[in-house]
Protein backbone atom coordinates (compact mmCIF):
# COMPACT_ATOMS: atom_id res chain seq x y z
CA UNK A 1 0.00 0.00 0.00
CA UNK A 2 1.04 2.84 -0.71
CA UNK A 3 1.91 5.99 1.49
CA UNK A 4 1.21 8.87 -0.77
CA UNK A 5 -0.22 11.40 1.21
CA UNK A 6 -1.55 14.69 -0.25
CA UNK A 7 -0.38 17.78 1.82
CA UNK A 8 -3.23 18.96 4.11
CA UNK A 9 -4.54 22.00 2.21
CA UNK A 10 -4.35 25.01 5.20
CA UNK A 11 -7.77 26.98 4.65
CA UNK A 12 -6.75 29.16 7.58
CA UNK A 13 -3.35 30.03 5.88
CA UNK A 14 -5.58 31.04 2.30
CA UNK A 15 -7.88 33.67 4.63
CA UNK A 16 -5.02 34.99 6.86
CA UNK A 17 -3.25 35.86 3.18
CA UNK A 18 -6.64 36.99 1.60
CA UNK A 19 -7.10 39.54 4.77
CA UNK A 20 -3.48 40.56 4.78
CA UNK A 21 -3.80 41.54 0.66
CA UNK A 22 -6.80 43.84 1.92
CA UNK A 23 -5.12 45.45 4.78
CA UNK A 24 -2.46 46.22 2.59
CA UNK A 25 -4.46 47.67 -0.76
CA UNK A 26 -5.80 50.09 1.82
CA UNK A 27 -2.82 50.83 3.68
CA UNK A 28 -0.18 51.32 1.39
CA UNK A 29 -1.61 54.34 -0.44
CA UNK A 30 -1.99 55.80 3.14
CA UNK A 31 1.60 55.01 3.51
CA UNK A 32 2.74 56.90 -0.02
CA UNK A 33 0.87 59.37 1.25
CA UNK A 34 1.99 59.94 4.59
CA UNK A 35 6.03 59.59 3.16
CA UNK A 36 5.27 62.25 0.68
CA UNK A 37 3.86 64.87 3.17
CA UNK A 38 6.52 64.61 5.57
CA UNK A 39 9.62 64.99 2.40
CA UNK A 40 7.62 67.92 1.27
CA UNK A 41 7.34 69.06 4.87
CA UNK A 42 11.36 68.16 5.23
CA UNK A 43 12.19 69.64 2.04
CA UNK A 44 10.22 72.80 2.99
CA UNK A 45 12.52 72.95 6.28
CA UNK A 46 15.76 71.74 5.42
CA UNK A 47 16.26 74.85 2.40
CA UNK A 48 13.82 76.70 4.23
CA UNK A 49 11.64 77.41 1.69
CA UNK A 50 9.63 80.78 1.99
CA UNK A 51 5.90 80.08 1.73
CA UNK A 52 5.25 82.29 -1.28
CA UNK A 53 7.08 80.15 -3.14
CA UNK A 54 6.74 76.74 -1.56
CA UNK A 55 4.43 76.47 1.66
CA UNK A 56 4.85 72.87 3.87
CA UNK A 57 1.70 71.40 4.48
CA UNK A 58 1.28 72.41 7.90
CA UNK A 59 1.05 76.14 6.27
CA UNK A 60 -1.73 74.56 4.05
CA UNK A 61 -3.31 72.96 6.86
CA UNK A 62 -3.24 76.11 8.73
CA UNK A 63 -4.71 78.24 6.27
CA UNK A 64 -7.46 76.04 5.14
CA UNK A 65 -8.63 76.05 8.80
CA UNK A 66 -8.18 80.05 9.17
CA UNK A 67 -10.06 80.61 5.69
CA UNK A 68 -12.38 78.25 6.13
CA UNK A 69 -15.66 80.82 6.06
CA UNK A 70 -14.27 81.86 2.67
CA UNK A 71 -13.12 79.01 1.17
CA UNK A 72 -16.47 77.13 1.85
CA UNK A 73 -18.41 79.40 0.59
CA UNK A 74 -16.28 78.82 -2.80
CA UNK A 75 -16.85 75.09 -2.26
CA UNK A 76 -20.57 75.40 -1.88
CA UNK A 77 -20.57 78.02 -5.41
CA UNK A 78 -18.19 75.39 -7.40
CA UNK A 79 -20.19 72.64 -5.80
CA UNK A 80 -23.71 73.74 -6.90
CA UNK A 81 -22.57 74.89 -10.43
CA UNK A 82 -20.94 71.20 -10.84
CA UNK A 83 -24.30 69.39 -9.56
CA UNK A 84 -26.50 72.03 -12.17
CA UNK A 85 -24.12 70.89 -14.64
CA UNK A 86 -24.43 67.19 -14.26
CA UNK A 87 -27.89 67.07 -13.91
CA UNK A 88 -28.36 68.90 -17.24
CA UNK A 89 -25.48 66.94 -18.83
CA UNK A 90 -27.63 63.65 -17.59
CA UNK A 91 -30.98 64.74 -18.48
CA UNK A 92 -29.53 66.02 -22.04
CA UNK A 93 -27.84 63.34 -22.91
CA UNK A 94 -30.24 60.43 -21.48
CA UNK A 95 -32.73 61.73 -23.41
CA UNK A 96 -31.00 62.58 -26.39
CA UNK A 97 -29.85 59.27 -26.89
CA UNK A 98 -33.17 57.98 -26.24
CA UNK A 99 -34.41 60.48 -29.48
CA UNK A 100 -31.42 59.13 -31.23
CA UNK A 101 -32.66 55.35 -30.69
CA UNK A 102 -36.69 56.11 -31.91
CA UNK A 103 -35.39 58.13 -34.79
CA UNK A 104 -32.07 57.49 -37.31
CA UNK A 105 -33.30 60.56 -39.09
CA UNK A 106 -32.47 62.55 -35.83
CA UNK A 107 -29.24 60.58 -35.01
CA UNK A 108 -27.41 61.25 -38.17
CA UNK A 109 -28.75 64.93 -38.87
CA UNK A 110 -26.98 65.70 -34.76
CA UNK A 111 -24.67 63.18 -34.12
CA UNK A 112 -21.83 64.95 -35.55
CA UNK A 113 -23.16 68.12 -33.53
CA UNK A 114 -22.49 66.54 -30.40
CA UNK A 115 -19.01 65.30 -31.23
CA UNK A 116 -18.12 68.57 -32.46
CA UNK A 117 -19.50 70.09 -29.12
CA UNK A 118 -17.08 67.53 -27.29
CA UNK A 119 -13.83 67.79 -29.35
CA UNK A 120 -13.85 71.78 -29.62
CA UNK A 121 -11.65 72.34 -26.18
CA UNK A 122 -14.00 73.65 -23.40
CA UNK A 123 -11.57 76.24 -22.02
CA UNK A 124 -11.94 78.16 -25.98
CA UNK A 125 -15.53 77.73 -25.77
CA UNK A 126 -15.85 79.87 -22.44
CA UNK A 127 -14.76 83.25 -22.56
CA UNK A 128 -17.19 83.08 -25.92
CA UNK A 129 -20.06 81.50 -23.50
CA UNK A 130 -18.77 84.43 -20.83
CA UNK A 131 -19.96 87.41 -23.17
CA UNK A 132 -23.00 86.14 -24.34
CA UNK A 133 -24.44 84.69 -21.19
CA UNK A 134 -24.47 85.90 -17.47
CA UNK A 135 -21.51 85.04 -15.78
CA UNK A 136 -23.32 82.00 -13.82
CA UNK A 137 -25.42 80.45 -16.80
CA UNK A 138 -21.84 80.44 -18.41
CA UNK A 139 -19.99 78.54 -16.07
CA UNK A 140 -23.36 75.84 -15.63
CA UNK A 141 -23.28 75.64 -19.74
CA UNK A 142 -19.99 74.83 -19.63
CA UNK A 143 -20.32 72.11 -16.68
CA UNK A 144 -22.83 70.93 -19.02
CA UNK A 145 -20.96 70.65 -22.23
CA UNK A 146 -18.17 68.61 -21.02
CA UNK A 147 -20.12 66.19 -19.26
CA UNK A 148 -23.29 65.96 -21.77
CA UNK A 149 -21.12 63.89 -24.24
CA UNK A 150 -20.23 60.73 -22.15
CA UNK A 151 -23.46 60.33 -21.50
CA UNK A 152 -24.91 60.60 -24.55
CA UNK A 153 -22.48 58.23 -26.59
CA UNK A 154 -22.58 55.44 -22.96
CA UNK A 155 -25.97 55.47 -23.75
CA UNK A 156 -26.63 55.37 -27.30
CA UNK A 157 -23.96 52.48 -26.96
CA UNK A 158 -26.19 50.79 -23.63
CA UNK A 159 -29.57 51.17 -25.78
CA UNK A 160 -28.14 49.55 -29.17
CA UNK A 161 -26.41 46.81 -27.24
CA UNK A 162 -29.33 44.81 -26.36
CA UNK A 163 -29.80 40.99 -26.61
CA UNK A 164 -30.88 39.99 -30.42
CA UNK A 165 -32.69 37.58 -29.06
CA UNK A 166 -34.55 39.30 -26.31
CA UNK A 167 -35.66 41.88 -28.81
CA UNK A 168 -36.85 39.11 -30.63
CA UNK A 169 -39.09 37.84 -28.15
CA UNK A 170 -40.45 41.80 -27.37
CA UNK A 171 -41.62 41.68 -30.87
CA UNK A 172 -43.07 38.08 -31.19
CA UNK A 173 -45.30 39.05 -28.07
CA UNK A 174 -45.95 42.13 -29.87
CA UNK A 175 -44.94 44.84 -27.70
CA UNK A 176 -45.04 48.17 -28.27
CA UNK A 177 -42.36 50.68 -28.93
CA UNK A 178 -42.84 52.17 -25.55
CA UNK A 179 -42.59 48.64 -23.65
CA UNK A 180 -39.58 47.48 -25.44
CA UNK A 181 -38.09 51.05 -24.31
CA UNK A 182 -39.42 50.62 -20.88
CA UNK A 183 -38.97 46.70 -20.07
CA UNK A 184 -36.10 46.05 -22.47
CA UNK A 185 -34.21 48.93 -23.61
CA UNK A 186 -33.31 51.18 -20.79
CA UNK A 187 -32.57 48.24 -18.04
CA UNK A 188 -30.37 46.96 -20.53
CA UNK A 189 -28.80 50.29 -21.25
CA UNK A 190 -28.75 51.36 -17.37
CA UNK A 191 -25.02 49.57 -16.67
CA UNK A 192 -23.77 51.86 -19.53
CA UNK A 193 -25.99 54.95 -18.47
CA UNK A 194 -24.41 54.79 -15.19
CA UNK A 195 -21.05 54.34 -16.38
CA UNK A 196 -21.11 57.46 -18.31
CA UNK A 197 -22.51 59.33 -15.24
CA UNK A 198 -19.58 58.73 -13.54
CA UNK A 199 -17.27 60.13 -16.33
CA UNK A 200 -19.66 63.25 -16.46
CA UNK A 201 -19.67 63.63 -13.19
CA UNK A 202 -15.88 64.48 -12.36
CA UNK A 203 -15.86 66.12 -15.98
CA UNK A 204 -18.51 68.24 -14.88
CA UNK A 205 -16.34 70.15 -12.17
CA UNK A 206 -13.44 70.07 -14.37
CA UNK A 207 -15.97 72.13 -16.79
CA UNK A 208 -17.10 74.16 -13.98
CA UNK A 209 -13.23 74.69 -12.94
CA UNK A 210 -12.81 75.81 -16.35
CA UNK A 211 -14.84 78.67 -16.50
CA UNK A 212 -14.46 79.85 -13.42
CA UNK A 213 -11.04 80.74 -14.18
CA UNK A 214 -12.14 81.94 -17.61
CA UNK A 215 -14.27 84.36 -15.95
CA UNK A 216 -11.70 84.86 -12.87
CA UNK A 217 -10.28 87.50 -15.30
CA UNK A 218 -13.49 88.97 -15.94
CA UNK A 219 -14.43 89.99 -12.25
CA UNK A 220 -16.96 88.81 -9.91
CA UNK A 221 -16.82 84.86 -9.41
CA UNK A 222 -16.37 83.42 -6.33
CA UNK A 223 -15.82 79.82 -6.72
CA UNK A 224 -12.93 77.73 -5.56
CA UNK A 225 -11.58 78.03 -9.15
CA UNK A 226 -11.40 81.87 -8.91
CA UNK A 227 -10.39 81.63 -5.34
CA UNK A 228 -7.23 80.07 -6.63
CA UNK A 229 -6.46 82.66 -9.79
CA UNK A 230 -7.33 85.54 -7.25
CA UNK A 231 -4.88 83.79 -4.74
CA UNK A 232 -2.40 83.63 -7.59
CA UNK A 233 -2.65 87.00 -8.00
CA UNK A 234 -2.10 87.93 -4.60
CA UNK A 235 0.55 85.47 -3.93
CA UNK A 236 -1.21 83.58 -1.18
CA UNK A 237 0.48 80.37 -2.04
CA UNK A 238 -0.86 78.48 0.88
CA UNK A 239 -4.66 79.33 0.07
CA UNK A 240 -3.90 78.06 -3.69
CA UNK A 241 -2.86 74.97 -2.46
CA UNK A 242 -5.69 74.89 -0.02
CA UNK A 243 -8.38 75.27 -2.72
CA UNK A 244 -6.96 72.93 -4.83
CA UNK A 245 -7.03 70.59 -2.45
CA UNK A 246 -10.36 70.86 -1.88
CA UNK A 247 -11.27 70.45 -5.50
CA UNK A 248 -9.63 67.41 -5.64
CA UNK A 249 -11.57 66.04 -2.58
CA UNK A 250 -14.39 67.29 -4.26
CA UNK A 251 -13.66 65.10 -7.06
CA UNK A 252 -13.02 61.80 -5.07
CA UNK A 253 -16.14 62.20 -3.29
CA UNK A 254 -18.64 63.09 -6.37
CA UNK A 255 -16.50 59.71 -8.36
CA UNK A 256 -17.86 57.71 -4.89
CA UNK A 257 -20.90 58.57 -4.66
CA UNK A 258 -21.77 57.72 -8.11
CA UNK A 259 -19.81 54.89 -7.75
CA UNK A 260 -21.35 53.70 -4.79
CA UNK A 261 -25.04 54.71 -6.47
CA UNK A 262 -24.65 52.94 -9.48
CA UNK A 263 -22.97 49.57 -6.84
CA UNK A 264 -26.42 49.70 -5.20
CA UNK A 265 -28.65 49.99 -8.75
CA UNK A 266 -26.31 47.03 -10.07
CA UNK A 267 -25.23 44.62 -6.95
CA UNK A 268 -28.20 42.06 -7.26
CA UNK A 269 -27.60 41.28 -11.26
CA UNK A 270 -24.93 43.05 -12.87
CA UNK A 271 -21.19 41.00 -13.86
CA UNK A 272 -19.65 44.35 -13.05
CA UNK A 273 -21.20 44.50 -9.46
CA UNK A 274 -20.72 40.92 -7.95
CA UNK A 275 -17.95 39.80 -6.55
CA UNK A 276 -15.59 37.83 -6.97
CA UNK A 277 -17.10 34.59 -5.30
CA UNK A 278 -20.76 34.49 -6.95
CA UNK B 1 -32.11 15.50 -58.24
CA UNK B 2 -34.82 13.90 -57.08
CA UNK B 3 -36.84 16.00 -54.65
CA UNK B 4 -37.76 14.11 -51.59
CA UNK B 5 -41.21 13.86 -50.69
CA UNK B 6 -42.49 15.89 -47.83
CA UNK B 7 -46.06 15.27 -47.91
CA UNK B 8 -47.27 13.23 -44.95
CA UNK B 9 -48.89 9.78 -45.84
CA UNK B 10 -52.04 10.45 -43.46
CA UNK B 11 -54.57 12.12 -44.99
CA UNK B 12 -55.33 15.20 -43.06
CA UNK B 13 -58.81 17.43 -42.14
CA UNK B 14 -57.29 21.07 -43.06
CA UNK B 15 -58.92 22.09 -39.83
CA UNK B 16 -56.68 19.91 -37.88
CA UNK B 17 -53.18 21.76 -39.37
CA UNK B 18 -50.86 24.05 -36.92
CA UNK B 19 -48.56 24.58 -39.18
CA UNK B 20 -48.42 24.85 -42.83
CA UNK B 21 -45.47 26.07 -45.09
CA UNK B 22 -45.61 25.81 -48.98
CA UNK B 23 -42.60 26.38 -51.19
CA UNK B 24 -40.58 28.48 -48.35
CA UNK B 25 -37.60 29.82 -48.92
CA UNK B 26 -35.66 32.38 -47.47
CA UNK B 27 -32.54 34.44 -49.03
CA UNK B 28 -30.31 36.60 -46.41
CA UNK B 29 -29.27 39.96 -47.62
CA UNK B 30 -25.57 38.98 -48.15
CA UNK B 31 -27.11 36.30 -50.70
CA UNK B 32 -26.63 33.24 -49.12
CA UNK B 33 -29.84 31.08 -49.63
CA UNK B 34 -30.02 29.81 -46.33
CA UNK B 35 -33.52 27.50 -46.63
CA UNK B 36 -36.39 25.85 -49.23
CA UNK B 37 -38.21 25.43 -50.49
CA UNK B 38 -39.96 23.78 -48.05
CA UNK B 39 -43.11 22.11 -47.49
CA UNK B 40 -44.10 20.97 -43.86
CA UNK B 41 -47.11 20.34 -42.40
CA UNK B 42 -47.98 20.27 -38.70
CA UNK B 43 -50.76 18.85 -36.71
CA UNK B 44 -52.57 19.77 -33.59
CA UNK B 45 -50.73 18.26 -31.11
CA UNK B 46 -47.89 16.82 -33.14
CA UNK B 47 -44.19 16.68 -31.15
CA UNK B 48 -42.08 17.12 -34.56
CA UNK B 49 -38.37 17.46 -34.66
CA UNK B 50 -36.52 19.21 -37.41
CA UNK B 51 -32.85 17.63 -37.13
CA UNK B 52 -29.80 18.40 -39.41
CA UNK B 53 -26.14 19.64 -40.05
CA UNK B 54 -25.33 23.22 -37.99
CA UNK B 55 -26.35 25.71 -40.87
CA UNK B 56 -28.88 23.74 -42.54
CA UNK B 57 -31.60 26.42 -42.31
CA UNK B 58 -34.05 24.55 -39.58
CA UNK B 59 -33.22 27.90 -37.24
CA UNK B 60 -34.43 29.84 -40.29
CA UNK B 61 -37.27 27.87 -40.79
CA UNK B 62 -38.41 28.11 -36.97
CA UNK B 63 -37.55 31.98 -36.80
CA UNK B 64 -39.77 32.36 -39.99
CA UNK B 65 -43.06 30.40 -38.46
CA UNK B 66 -42.84 32.62 -35.05
CA UNK B 67 -42.78 35.30 -37.80
CA UNK B 68 -39.45 37.03 -36.41
CA UNK B 69 -38.25 37.03 -40.36
CA UNK B 70 -40.49 37.38 -43.14
CA UNK B 71 -39.75 34.44 -46.04
CA UNK B 72 -38.14 35.42 -49.56
CA UNK B 73 -41.04 33.36 -50.94
CA UNK B 74 -43.57 30.65 -50.08
CA UNK B 75 -46.70 30.68 -47.83
CA UNK B 76 -46.62 30.34 -43.91
CA UNK B 77 -49.64 29.69 -42.30
CA UNK B 78 -50.33 28.99 -38.66
CA UNK B 79 -53.31 28.41 -36.64
CA UNK B 80 -54.15 31.21 -33.81
CA UNK B 81 -57.12 29.16 -32.48
CA UNK B 82 -57.50 28.91 -29.20
CA UNK B 83 -55.30 31.61 -27.98
CA UNK B 84 -57.19 34.28 -25.64
CA UNK B 85 -54.18 36.56 -25.97
CA UNK B 86 -55.04 37.37 -29.55
CA UNK B 87 -53.38 36.82 -33.08
CA UNK B 88 -49.63 36.72 -32.70
CA UNK B 89 -49.48 35.53 -28.91
CA UNK B 90 -50.46 31.94 -29.62
CA UNK B 91 -46.95 30.74 -30.12
CA UNK B 92 -44.32 30.43 -27.43
CA UNK B 93 -40.52 30.68 -28.61
CA UNK B 94 -37.83 28.98 -26.37
CA UNK B 95 -34.00 29.94 -27.61
CA UNK B 96 -30.76 28.12 -27.78
CA UNK B 97 -29.66 30.31 -25.08
CA UNK B 98 -32.33 31.16 -22.36
CA UNK B 99 -32.28 34.59 -23.28
CA UNK B 100 -33.39 35.90 -19.90
CA UNK B 101 -33.60 39.24 -18.49
CA UNK B 102 -30.72 39.25 -16.26
CA UNK B 103 -32.06 42.46 -14.66
CA UNK B 104 -34.93 41.08 -13.41
CA UNK B 105 -36.05 38.13 -11.19
CA UNK B 106 -37.45 35.04 -12.39
CA UNK B 107 -40.92 35.75 -11.96
CA UNK B 108 -40.43 39.03 -13.33
CA UNK B 109 -39.05 36.96 -16.10
CA UNK B 110 -41.94 34.72 -16.54
CA UNK B 111 -44.25 37.58 -16.49
CA UNK B 112 -42.56 39.57 -19.17
CA UNK B 113 -45.35 37.76 -22.28
CA UNK B 114 -47.97 38.65 -19.61
CA UNK B 115 -47.22 42.36 -19.09
CA UNK B 116 -46.36 42.54 -22.71
CA UNK B 117 -49.85 41.42 -23.74
CA UNK B 118 -51.26 43.90 -20.57
CA UNK B 119 -52.93 41.17 -18.58
CA UNK B 120 -54.05 42.39 -15.25
CA UNK B 121 -51.54 41.29 -12.06
CA UNK B 122 -54.02 39.57 -10.11
CA UNK B 123 -54.40 37.22 -12.79
CA UNK B 124 -50.67 37.10 -14.27
CA UNK B 125 -49.50 35.72 -10.75
CA UNK B 126 -51.51 32.71 -10.99
CA UNK B 127 -50.51 31.97 -14.12
CA UNK B 128 -47.06 32.49 -13.75
CA UNK B 129 -47.29 30.11 -10.49
CA UNK B 130 -48.49 27.37 -12.39
CA UNK B 131 -46.40 27.98 -15.55
CA UNK B 132 -42.95 28.19 -12.77
CA UNK B 133 -44.42 24.56 -11.01
CA UNK B 134 -44.84 23.00 -14.22
CA UNK B 135 -41.36 23.36 -14.98
CA UNK B 136 -40.67 22.60 -11.16
CA UNK B 137 -38.90 25.69 -10.00
CA UNK B 138 -41.96 27.26 -7.67
CA UNK B 139 -39.47 27.86 -5.12
CA UNK B 140 -37.24 29.98 -7.31
CA UNK B 141 -39.34 32.70 -8.31
CA UNK B 142 -37.35 35.52 -6.29
CA UNK B 143 -33.85 34.07 -7.72
CA UNK B 144 -32.06 36.28 -10.35
CA UNK B 145 -31.00 34.00 -13.53
CA UNK B 146 -27.20 34.51 -12.67
CA UNK B 147 -28.23 32.53 -9.43
CA UNK B 148 -29.21 29.92 -11.06
CA UNK B 149 -27.52 26.84 -13.19
CA UNK B 150 -27.64 26.17 -16.95
CA UNK B 151 -30.36 23.50 -16.76
CA UNK B 152 -32.93 26.11 -14.40
CA UNK B 153 -32.22 28.97 -17.06
CA UNK B 154 -33.78 26.71 -19.49
CA UNK B 155 -36.66 25.69 -17.37
CA UNK B 156 -37.44 29.50 -16.40
CA UNK B 157 -37.11 29.72 -20.33
CA UNK B 158 -39.47 27.29 -20.84
CA UNK B 159 -42.25 28.55 -18.27
CA UNK B 160 -41.78 31.74 -19.80
CA UNK B 161 -42.48 30.12 -23.18
CA UNK B 162 -45.46 28.30 -21.49
CA UNK B 163 -46.70 30.53 -19.34
CA UNK B 164 -49.25 32.22 -22.33
CA UNK B 165 -50.77 28.86 -22.38
CA UNK B 166 -49.52 28.66 -26.24
CA UNK B 167 -50.93 26.57 -29.39
CA UNK B 168 -47.72 25.88 -30.19
CA UNK B 169 -44.33 25.31 -28.94
CA UNK B 170 -41.45 26.71 -31.21
CA UNK B 171 -37.79 25.05 -29.85
CA UNK B 172 -34.94 25.63 -31.24
CA UNK B 173 -32.04 23.57 -29.86
CA UNK B 174 -33.31 24.38 -26.33
CA UNK B 175 -30.97 21.84 -24.98
CA UNK B 176 -28.13 22.08 -27.21
CA UNK B 177 -25.63 23.69 -24.45
CA UNK B 178 -26.23 21.65 -21.45
CA UNK B 179 -24.69 18.33 -20.13
CA UNK B 180 -25.94 15.38 -21.14
CA UNK B 181 -27.20 14.27 -17.79
CA UNK B 182 -29.17 17.87 -17.37
CA UNK B 183 -30.20 17.10 -20.77
CA UNK B 184 -31.97 13.61 -20.64
CA UNK B 185 -33.63 14.69 -17.32
CA UNK B 186 -35.26 18.07 -19.49
CA UNK B 187 -36.06 16.01 -22.37
CA UNK B 188 -37.70 13.94 -19.79
CA UNK B 189 -40.07 16.60 -18.17
CA UNK B 190 -40.63 18.51 -21.97
CA UNK B 191 -42.20 14.94 -22.89
CA UNK B 192 -43.99 14.88 -19.56
CA UNK B 193 -45.41 18.74 -20.35
CA UNK B 194 -46.17 17.38 -23.85
CA UNK B 195 -48.11 14.87 -22.68
CA UNK B 196 -49.93 16.34 -20.39
CA UNK B 197 -50.82 19.97 -21.92
CA UNK B 198 -51.02 18.11 -25.44
CA UNK B 199 -49.34 21.39 -27.23
CA UNK B 200 -47.77 21.42 -30.78
CA UNK B 201 -43.87 21.39 -30.38
CA UNK B 202 -41.75 22.04 -33.34
CA UNK B 203 -38.38 21.34 -32.40
CA UNK B 204 -35.20 21.95 -33.60
CA UNK B 205 -32.20 19.75 -32.76
CA UNK B 206 -28.95 18.20 -34.12
CA UNK B 207 -28.97 15.76 -31.89
CA UNK B 208 -30.33 12.12 -33.66
CA UNK B 209 -31.04 10.45 -29.99
CA UNK B 210 -32.60 13.96 -28.94
CA UNK B 211 -34.89 14.04 -31.86
CA UNK B 212 -35.63 10.18 -31.86
CA UNK B 213 -36.39 10.66 -28.07
CA UNK B 214 -38.86 13.36 -28.19
CA UNK B 215 -40.80 13.07 -31.74
CA UNK B 216 -43.73 11.35 -33.05
CA UNK B 217 -41.97 12.82 -35.95
CA UNK B 218 -38.44 13.39 -37.39
CA UNK B 219 -38.04 15.36 -40.38
CA UNK B 220 -34.17 14.71 -41.78
CA UNK B 221 -32.81 18.27 -43.39
CA UNK B 222 -29.99 19.04 -46.22
CA UNK B 223 -27.37 20.85 -45.53
CA UNK B 224 -27.72 24.18 -46.96
CA UNK B 225 -30.25 25.59 -48.43
CA UNK B 226 -32.33 23.28 -45.94
CA UNK B 227 -35.12 21.02 -47.71
CA UNK B 228 -36.36 18.32 -46.53
CA UNK B 229 -34.31 14.90 -47.01
CA UNK B 230 -36.20 12.12 -45.19
CA UNK B 231 -39.19 12.09 -42.53
CA UNK B 232 -39.47 9.55 -40.01
CA UNK B 233 -42.67 8.58 -37.88
CA UNK B 234 -41.55 7.30 -34.66
CA UNK B 235 -44.10 5.16 -33.63
CA UNK B 236 -42.61 4.01 -30.32
CA UNK B 237 -45.20 2.95 -27.60
CA UNK B 238 -45.98 5.97 -24.79
CA UNK B 239 -45.23 6.70 -22.52
CA UNK B 240 -41.69 7.13 -23.29
CA UNK B 241 -39.35 6.79 -20.48
CA UNK B 242 -35.71 6.20 -19.50
CA UNK B 243 -36.44 2.21 -20.53
CA UNK B 244 -36.88 3.57 -24.20
CA UNK B 245 -33.48 5.03 -24.13
CA UNK B 246 -31.34 1.71 -23.98
CA UNK B 247 -33.94 -0.36 -26.05
CA UNK B 248 -33.19 -1.96 -29.40
CA UNK B 249 -36.47 0.01 -31.29
CA UNK B 250 -34.69 3.38 -29.91
CA UNK B 251 -31.29 2.19 -31.66
CA UNK B 252 -32.77 0.70 -34.77
CA UNK B 253 -34.71 4.25 -35.12
CA UNK B 254 -31.33 6.01 -34.56
CA UNK B 255 -29.34 4.21 -37.20
CA UNK B 256 -31.99 4.98 -39.75
CA UNK B 257 -32.35 8.48 -39.21
CA UNK B 258 -28.40 9.04 -38.96
CA UNK B 259 -28.13 6.58 -42.04
CA UNK B 260 -30.51 9.62 -43.94
CA UNK B 261 -28.09 12.30 -42.28
CA UNK B 262 -25.43 10.77 -44.17
CA UNK B 263 -24.51 13.05 -46.44
CA UNK B 264 -24.57 9.68 -49.73
CA UNK B 265 -27.93 9.28 -48.75
CA UNK B 266 -29.36 12.38 -48.88
CA UNK B 267 -31.92 13.46 -51.19
CA UNK B 268 -33.50 9.94 -50.65
CA UNK B 269 -36.57 8.99 -48.58
CA UNK B 270 -35.63 5.87 -46.26
CA UNK B 271 -39.36 5.30 -45.35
Amino acid sequence: MSTRQTPPVSLDKAAVDERLLRIIRILAPIMVLAVSIGLWSLIVRINNIQPYVLPGPEAVFQTLIDDWPVLSRSLLVTLSTTLEGFVAAAVGGILMALLFNQSKWLEYSLFPYAVILQVTPVIAIAPLLLIYLPQQTAVVVCAWIVGFFPVLSNTTLGLNSVDRNLAGLFRLYGASRLQTLCYLKLPAALPFILGGLRIAGGLSLIGAVVAEIAAGSAGAGSGLAYRIAESGYRLNIPRMFAALLLLSVAGMVIYGLLAFVSHLILRRWHESALGKES
Amino acid sequence: MAAPASVSDINLNPADLVVSLRGVTKTYDSGIVALGPLDLDVRRGEFVSLLGPSGCGKSTALRLIAGLNAPTSGVIQVSHRGSEMGAGHSIGFVFQEPTLMPWASVRENVRLPLKLGRMPASEANGRIAQALAQVGLADFADAFPRELSGGMKMRVSLARALVIDPDILLMDEPFAALDEITRFRLNNDLLTLWRSLRKTVIFVTHSVFESVYLSQRVIVMTARPGRIAAEFHIDAAEPRAEEFRTSAEYAGYCRDVSHALTPLHQGRSIR
